[in-house]
C-alpha cells in the first residue's frame, strides 16, 4: 500500500508542472487551443489524485491559464483544497488561484469561512498576511460579516506587517458588510496614529477612500489629518491626505482657509513634482470653495497657475498633461487667470501627443471670447484637416461645437460664419454620430437665430445640391436631413426654392445612394413644401405658366419616388403627388403630367376634385376666408389651403417640456368621447375634435350636433369620416399652425431637424467681419421674420447690447405654462458606498451597544484598546492581558449565539470549533471561563474597563508620546518617497 | 483605488493580469486587448496617461502606464491615486522585479508569472498600495521564500532533479530569446 503510494507520487513527478505548460503552449503556437485542451484533461485527471502536492501544482497551471482567458471556475473546489493544505508553498499557490478566479458570487465560498479564520489566526504572520491579501479579492458580503471580528483583532496585531494588511482589509470588509464600520471605525481612527508609518499610510489610506465618497461623516477627522499633513514626510501618506483635504473643503470653508497657508509652504518647499501637484489640486479645491473675499487669495490663484504654467512648459510630457489637467479645474472658479495663459493652451494644441491635445482642446472652452473665436476655431479647423484618427478628429468637432455653441452661442457674433463653418465640417470626413451634432446645431441656429435663416436656407440648398450631385458621406448623410428642413423651413427667395426642388427629390431617390432613410423621406417632404410656397408666391403673382412649371416638374421629380423601396418616402411621394396633382387639375385639367403621374388613380382624383366643388362647407369656408383675395386666386384658394398646411413657426422647445405639460383640468379620459355614448364607431380622430381644449380651430360643424336626431348623427359622421378620408385638408389640424398656439406638443419635432453647409469659406468672414457686420445691418431690417425676431430678442436684449451687432439668439425653450426648467434628480446610484453613509461622530449609544451588530463588537475592542496601551508599557503583559479580554467578547457571542437566532448575524457559528484549532484561544478560555457570564452582568464591566481605559490612556499618553517620537526617528530615514535609484522620475525632479 | 493591473507584451500577449473587480475571462481578455490597442500605438515620447478605455472603468478611471523594452505594465486607476505617484509605482514594481529574478525580462515573467503576482501582492493588496519602499518588499519576499525552501527540504529533491533534467535545453534557449536588459532600458528612459 504505502509502497504503491510511493510509485503514484514517483510517476506524478513526470506530471507536466508550470513550466512544462508554458514552454509546451510556446512550443505549440500554431495549434495553442487544441495543446491547451489537451493539458486540460491531464489537469482535470491530476486534480482527482490524492497527493496535495499534484493538486496543486495542477492548480498552478490553471492559474496560468485563466490569465491565458480559459474559465477555471469549475475548479473551485480543488483550489480550496490547495488553499487548506498545511504547507504553506501550497496555500501560495491556492490563495493565488482564489484571489484571480473567485469573486464575491462564486458558490461554495462558504466553504472558506473556517479556514480563512485559521489562517488569519495562524502564528505565522505570513500564512495570515497571505490569507488577507487572497481574501480582499474576493471577499463577499457573508465572508465579511463573518471574518469582520478576526480581520478587526488582526489591526491591532503585534506585528506591523499583519496590522497594515488587516487596515486595508478593513475597506473591503466595510464595503460588503456595511455594519462593521461603525463598530470598527474608534480603531481605524487610532491606527492613524499607529507608530508603524506603513500601518499609518495603510490607515489613511483606507479613510481617505471612505471619505470620497462621504466626505462629510470625516470632517471631524480633520484636525487628526493636519497634524499629521504637518509633521508627516511621507510622501505617499501626504499625496493622500491632500487629496482627502481637498473632497473635505466644499463642506467646511474654514477649514480651507486654514489649509491655504501649509499648502502654500508645501508648494514652494517640495522637491517632489506628485506632492506639488496634488497640493495645487487641494489649494484649487480650497479656492473653489471659499470663492473670493480672502486676503491673499489672488496671490494663491497666482501661485496656482504660476507653478502650473511651469508644469505645463516642461519637457516631461507628464507633467505638461497635468498641467492642463489642473488648469481646467482653475478654469472654472477663475477663467481670468488662465485666459492670461492662452498662449500657452493654445500652443499645447499643436503638441504631438494626443493625450495633451485632448486636454488643451477641453480648456479651449474657458479660453473664448467674442474677439478670438474665429481664430480659435480657424485654427482648430486647420486640425481637422490634418488630424489622424477618427477619436482625435470627433473630439476636435464636439469641442469645436461646444465653444461656439456655449452660453446660447454667447460668443457666436456673425451667425452667417459659424453657418459656414458647419457646413465645411460636414465636408470633413467624420462619423455619422457627428453629422447628427452638426445637424443638430444648423437646425438650433436655424430655429434661434431668425436673422440667419435666409442665408442658413441658401447655404442648406448648397448642401442639397451636393449631395443630389454625389453620394454623400456618412456625415453629410445625417446633415442632409436637417439641410432639407431649414431649406424648405425658412427658405423665402424664389430662385433658390425654385432651383432646389429637383435636387431635393433626387436626394430622395436613389441618386443620393446611401442617404440616410430618414433623411430622405424628410427631403420628399421639402420638396412639396417648396412647392406649396412656390405656388403661393406665383398665385399672389398671378403667374400661372410658372406655377404650372412649378407643378410639373415637382410631380416629375416625385414620380420616380412612387415606388421608392422605402416605405416612408414611397408614402410621402404619394402623398404629395396626390395633393399637387389636385391642384394642377384645378389649374390645368388638360395637363398630360396628370395622366401620366398618376394614371391609375385618375378616378379618384376626379372625385376628390368634384367632392370638393360641391362640399359646400369646404368651399364656402375656403371663400368667406379669402374674401376679395378669391378673386386673383386662380385655383380658387387650393393653393391657399396648401400652403397653410406649412405656415407657422417651430420654436425650439425646453428639455422634458412635454413631461411638464399640465393635464387640462376637464380632460376626463374615462368619459366617452362622443356625446352618443353607445356609438362604437366614432373614431380616434373625432376624438380629437372633441378634446378641442388642446387644439385650436373647433370645426364649426360641431356646434349643432346635438341637435340631430340619432339617425342623422350616423349619417353626418359618416359623411365625415368620408370627408376627412379624402379630403387632404383635413389635415389642417395637425398642421403647424394649430402647434404655434401649443407649442407644447409641436417642438420636439423642431429638435429633432438638423442640418449641412459647405465650402472652405468661414474664412472670410474673419477678415471682411467688420464690413460684413455693418452691411449686414443695414440689411436685416428688412427680412421678412422681424417682427418674430423682436418677440424673441427680449429675452436677450442685455446680451445684444453687449455684442454690438450680434444677432439676437432665442434663448431657452418653450415650457408649459408654470412649469419650471429643473433637472429631476438622477435616480439614485447602486453603488457600496451610500450603505457607508453613516455618522461616525456619534459615539456607539448604550442603547446601541444592545443592539446585536454592536454587541459583539464594543467587548473585543475595549480589550483591544486596553492591550494598545499596554504594549507600551511592558510588552510580556500585554498578550495575556489582551486576551482575556477578547475572548470574553469571544464568549459572550458563543453564548447570544445559543441565545437567539436573531443576535446571531454576524457570529461565526463555528467559534466553538475553532477554538480547538487556536492554541492561544485555548488558553485564553481557560483563564477567562469564569469571566462569561450573563449579558446584564457583562454591560457594566464592560464600561467599566472603558473608564479604566480613560484613566490609564491619561497617565500612558506621555511615555506613548515619547515612544513615538522615538520609533519615527528611527523610521525617518525609510520615511521619504521611495525613489527608484538613478533613475529621474517625475517625482524626483526639483522645481 | 487600483481597478486592474496588467503586464502585456509588445504584442499584446498578457503575462501579468490583476483584477481588483470581477471581470469574468471573456471580459478580462477584452479588456487586456482593448488597453493594449490604446496603449500600443502611443510613442515612447508622449505622456504615461490615458483616458478612455471603455470597458473599464469611466470617466473617473485613467490608463497610467509604463514602457519598459517588450513590456507594458498598465494601471488603471480611478480619481483617489495620484497619477505621478502610480508612475513611481510601477517603477517600484519593476525595480523590485529586477531584483528578484536579477536583470529581468520577458521570459523571467512568462515562466514564473506566479513569482511576479507574489511580488505584486506585497506591493499592491486589494486594489490599495500596500507598501512602496523596495527595501520592506524584498525583506518580506524573502522570508516568505525561506520557508517555502524549509518545507520544501530534501524531499523536493527529486522533483528538483527531474525539473533540472526537463530544463536541459533551457540555457540554449534562453541565450537565443534573451532581450534587452530592463535595467538599461530603465536608464535609457530618461525624462
Amino acid at each position: 500500500m504505502a509502497l504503491k503510494k510511493v510509485k503514484g507520487n514517483f510517476e506524478r513527478m513526470f506530471d507536466k508542472n508550470l513550466t512544462d505548460l508554458v514552454r509546451g503552449i510556446r512550443n505549440n503556437k500554431d495549434n495553442e487551443a487544441k495543446y491547451i485542451a489537451q493539458c486540460m484533461e491531464e489537469i482535470k485527471v491530476e486534480l482527482r489524485q490524492d497527493n496535495i502536492g499534484v493538486k496543486a501544482n495542477a492548480v498552478a497551471k490553471l492559474t496560468y491559464l485563466q490569465m491565458l482567458g480559459y474559465d477555471i471556475s469549475w475548479a473551485i473546489f480543488n483550489i480550496i483544497e490547495v488553499m487548506s493544505s498545511n504547507k504553506f508553498t501550497y496555500k501560495r499557490i491556492g490563495y493565488l488561484a482564489a484571489s484571480q478566479s473567485f469573486h464575491a458570487d462564486s458558490e461554495l465560498l462558504m466553504l472558506t469561512t473556517n479556514m480563512i479564520r485559521k489562517d488569519l489566526n495562524a502564528q505565522n504572520q505570513y500564512e495570515a498576511g497571505l490569507a488577507l491579501s487572497g481574501l480582499s479579492c474576493f471577499i463577499s458580503h457573508d465572508l465579511a460579516r463573518d471574518l469582520a471580528n478576526d480581520i478587526m483583532t488582526l489591526m491591532s496585531s503585534t506585528k506591523p506587517y499583519l496590522r497594515m494588511k488587516a487596515v486595508l482589509m478593513m475597506y473591503k470588509v466595510f464595503l460588503r458588510y456595511p455594519e462593521a464600520l461603525r463598530p470598527a471605525f474608534p480603531k481605524l481612527k487610532e491606527k492613524l496614529e499607529d507608530p508603524d508609518p506603513g500601518v499609518q499610510s495603510a490607515a489613511v489610506n483606507v479613510v481617505c477612500e471612505l471619505a470620497r465618497k462621504n466626505p462629510k461623516n470625516y470632517l471631524s477627522l480633520a484636525p487628526v489629518f493636519f497634524k499629521l499633513m504637518t509633521t508627516s514626510t511621507n510622501n505617499w501618506m501626504l499625496i493622500k491626505i491632500i487629496k482627502l483635504f481637498g473632497a473635505l473643503t466644499p463642506l467646511e470653508p474654514r477649514l480651507g482657509k486654514k489649509l491655504i497657508e501649509p499648502l502654500t509652504n508645501l508648494i514652494h518647499s517640495t522637491s517632489a513634482m506628485s506632492l506639488l501637484y496634488e497640493c495645487i489640486n487641494t489649494v484649487i479645491a480650497v479656492l473653489i470653495s471659499i470663492s473670493s473675499g480672502m486676503p491673499g487669495h489672488a496671490a494663491s490663484v497666482q501661485l496656482c497657475v504660476q507653478k502650473l504654467r511651469i508644469l505645463i512648459e516642461d519637457s516631461d510630457q507628464n507633467l505638461k498633461y497635468l498641467g492642463l489637467l489642473a488648469m481646467s479645474r482653475i478654469l472654472k472658479s477663475h477663467p481670468k487667470s488662465v485666459q492670461a495663459h492662452k498662449d500657452l493652451v493654445l500652443a499645447c494644441l499643436d503638441d504631438k501627443d494626443e493625450s495633451i491635445r485632448l486636454r488643451a482642446l477641453g480648456l479651449l472652452y474657458g479660453m473664448v471670447s467674442k474677439k478670438n473665436l474665429m481664430e480659435i476655431v480657424k485654427k482648430l479647423m486647420v486640425h481637422m484637416e490634418r488630424a489622424e484618427g477618427t477619436l482625435y478628429r470627433d473630439e476636435l468637432l464636439t469641442r469645436m461645437i461646444e465653444i461656439c455653441a456655449q452660453n446660447n452661442y454667447q460668443h457666436v457674433v456673425d451667425f452667417e460664419w459659424y453657418i459656414t463653418v458647419l457646413a465645411e465640417l460636414t465636408e470633413m470626413e467624420t462619423s455619422a454620430k457627428h453629422g447628427c451634432m452638426i445637424a443638430a446645431q444648423l437646425t438650433e441656429v436655424g430655429a434661434r437665430v431668425a436673422e440667419t435663416r435666409a442665408f442658413a436656407a441658401r447655404e442648406c440648398a448648397a448642401l442639397c445640391a451636393r449631395g443630389a450631385a454625389e453620394p454623400p458621406r456618412a456625415a453629410s448623410r445625417e446633415v442632409l436631413y436637417a439641410a432639407a428642413y431649414v431649406l424648405s423651413e425658412y427658405c423665402t427667395e424664389e430662385n433658390v426654392m425654385r432651383e432646389s426642388i429637383s435636387p431635393l427629390t433626387l436626394c430622395a431617390g436613389a441618386g443620393a445612394g446611401g442617404a440616410h432613410m430618414r433623411a430622405r423621406a424628410v427631403c420628399v417632404h421639402a420638396a412639396l413644401k417648396l412647392a406649396a410656397k412656390l405656388l403661393l408666391l406665383y398665385e399672389r403673382r398671378q403667374d400661372r405658366p410658372a406655377a404650372l412649371a412649378v407643378l410639373r416638374e415637382t410631380l416629375a421629380g416625385l414620380r420616380p419616388l412612387l415606388c421608392s423601396e422605402d416605405m416612408e418616402v414611397q408614402e410621402r411621394a404619394h402623398n404629395g403627388t396626390a395633393l399637387l396633382s389636385l391642384v394642377l387639375r384645378r389649374l390645368d385639367p388638360a395637363d398630360p403630367a396628370l395622366a401620366d403621374c398618376a394614371p391609375e388613380r385618375g378616378d379618384v382624383t376626379d372625385t376628390l376634385v368634384q367632392h370638393e366643388q360641391s362640399n359646400g362647407f369646404d368651399k364656402d369656408g375656403t371663400d368667406e376666408i379669402n374674401g376679395d383675395e378669391a378673386s386673383h386666386s386662380f385655383s380658387g384658394g387650393l393653393i391657399e389651403e396648401l400652403a397653410s398646411m406649412f405656415d407657422g413657426e417651430l420654436k425650439p422647445v425646453a428639455p422634458k417640456a412635454q413631461k411638464k405639460v399640465p393635464m387640462p383640468p376637464d380632460l376626463d379620459l374615462t368619459r366617452w368621447l362622443s356625446h352618443d355614448a353607445g356609438s362604437s364607431d366614432s373614431s380616434s380622430s373625432e376624438g380629437e375634435d372633441e378634446t378641442g381644449a388642446l387644439f385650436t380651430a373647433p370645426q364649426p360643424d360641431h356646434v349643432p350636433i346635438q341637435q340631430f336626431t340619432p339617425d342623422e348623427l350616423a349619417m353626418l359622421r359618416e359623411a365625415r369620416r368620408q370627408e376627412q378620408a379624402n379630403n387632404p385638408h383635413y389635415l389642417k389640424d395637425d398642421s403647424p399652425r394649430s402647434y404655434q398656439q401649443d407649442d407644447v406638443q409641436v417642438a420636439e419635432i423642431a429638435l429633432e431637424v438638423p442640418l449641412i453647409v459647405q465650402t472652405k469659406r468661414s474664412d472670410k468672414y474673419l477678415s471682411i467681419r467688420e464690413n460684413s457686420k455693418k452691411t449686414k445691418k443695414e440689411k436685416r431690417p428688412t427680412k421678412k421674420r422681424k417682427n418674430k425676431v423682436e418677440r424673441h430678442s427680449t429675452d436677450s436684449e442685455s446680451d445684444e447690447g453687449a455684442a454690438g451687432a450680434r444677432p439676437s439668439v432665442a434663448e431657452g425653450g418653450e415650457l408649459p405654462d408654470g412649469a419650471a426648467l429643473s433637472d429631476d434628480e438622477p435616480p439614485p446610484r447602486d453603488d457600496p458606498h451610500r450603505a457607508l453613509d453613516l455618522d461616525l461622530d456619534v459615539p456607539l449609544r448604550e442603547e446601541e451597544l444592545l443592539t446585536s451588530r454592536v454587541q459583539q463588537y464594543p467587548l473585543p475592542e475595549t480589550g483591544l484598546l486596553i492591550k494598545n496601551k499596554k504594549k507600551e508599557s511592558s510588552k510580556k503583559n500585554k498578550s495575556t492581558e489582551k486576551r482575556p479580554s477578547e475572548k470574553s467578547g469571544h464568549k459572550k457571542k458563543v453564548k447570544s449565539t445559543k441565545r437567539s437566532k436573531a443576535v446571531d448575524l454576524m457570529l461565526p457559528e463555528l467559534l466553538d470549533n475553532d477554538l480547538g484549532d487556536n492554541l492561544l484561544i485555548e488558553t485564553e478560555d481557560k483563564n477567562q471561563s469564569s469571566t462569561a457570564t450573563g449579558d446584564g452582568e457583562r454591560l457594566p464591566e464592560k464600561i467599566k474597563t472603558e473608564k479604566h481605559k480613560k484613566s490609564k490612556k491619561d497617565t500612558k499618553d506621555k511615555d506613548s508620546k515619547k515612544k513615538k517620537t522615538s520609533k519615527k526617528d528611527k523610521h525617518e530615514t525609510k520615511l521619504g518617497y521611495e525613489e527608484a535609484l538613478g533613475i529621474s522620475t517625475p517625482s524626483k525632479e526639483v522645481v | 483605488m487600483i481597478k486592474a493591473i496588467l503586464v502585456f507584451n509588445n504584442h499584446g500577449k498578457p503575462r501579468l493580469s490583476k483584477f481588483y473587480q470581477y471581470f469574468n475571462e471573456d471580459m478580462q481578455q477584452q479588456i487586456i486587448k482593448e488597453t493594449f490597442q490604446l496603449v500600443s500605438k502611443r510613442d515612447d515620447n508622449v505622456c504615461n496617461f490615458l483616458e478612455g478605455g471603455s470597458l473599464i472603468g469611466g470617466s473617473d478611471y485613467k490608463l497610467i502606464y509604463r514602457h519598459y523594452a517588450t513590456l507594458y505594465f498598465v494601471f488603471c486607476v480611478d480619481s483617489s491615486e495620484s497619477e505621478l505617484g502610480i508612475l513611481d509605482l510601477i517603477q517600484v514594481f519593476v525595480e523590485t522585479l529586477d531584483k528578484c529574478f536579477e536583470n529581468v525580462c520577458e521570459l523571467d515573467l512568462i515562466f514564473h508569472a506566479d513569482a511576479a503576482h507574489q511580488v505584486l501582492d506585497e506591493l499592491v493588496m486589494g486594489g490599495m498600495v500596500l507598501q512602496t519602499n523596495m527595501a520592506d518588499i524584498l525583506c518580506r519576499l524573502q522570508e516568505q521564500n525561506k520557508m517555502q525552501k524549509a518545507e520544501a527540504g530534501i524531499s523536493a529533491a527529486p522533483a528538483r532533479a527531474v525539473s533540472a533534467v526537463k530544463s536541459m535545453n533551457l540555457p540554449q534557449q534562453l541565450r537565443d530569446m534573451r532581450l534587452p536588459d530592463l535595467p538599461q532600458a530603465i536608464k535609457d528612459l530618461k525624462f
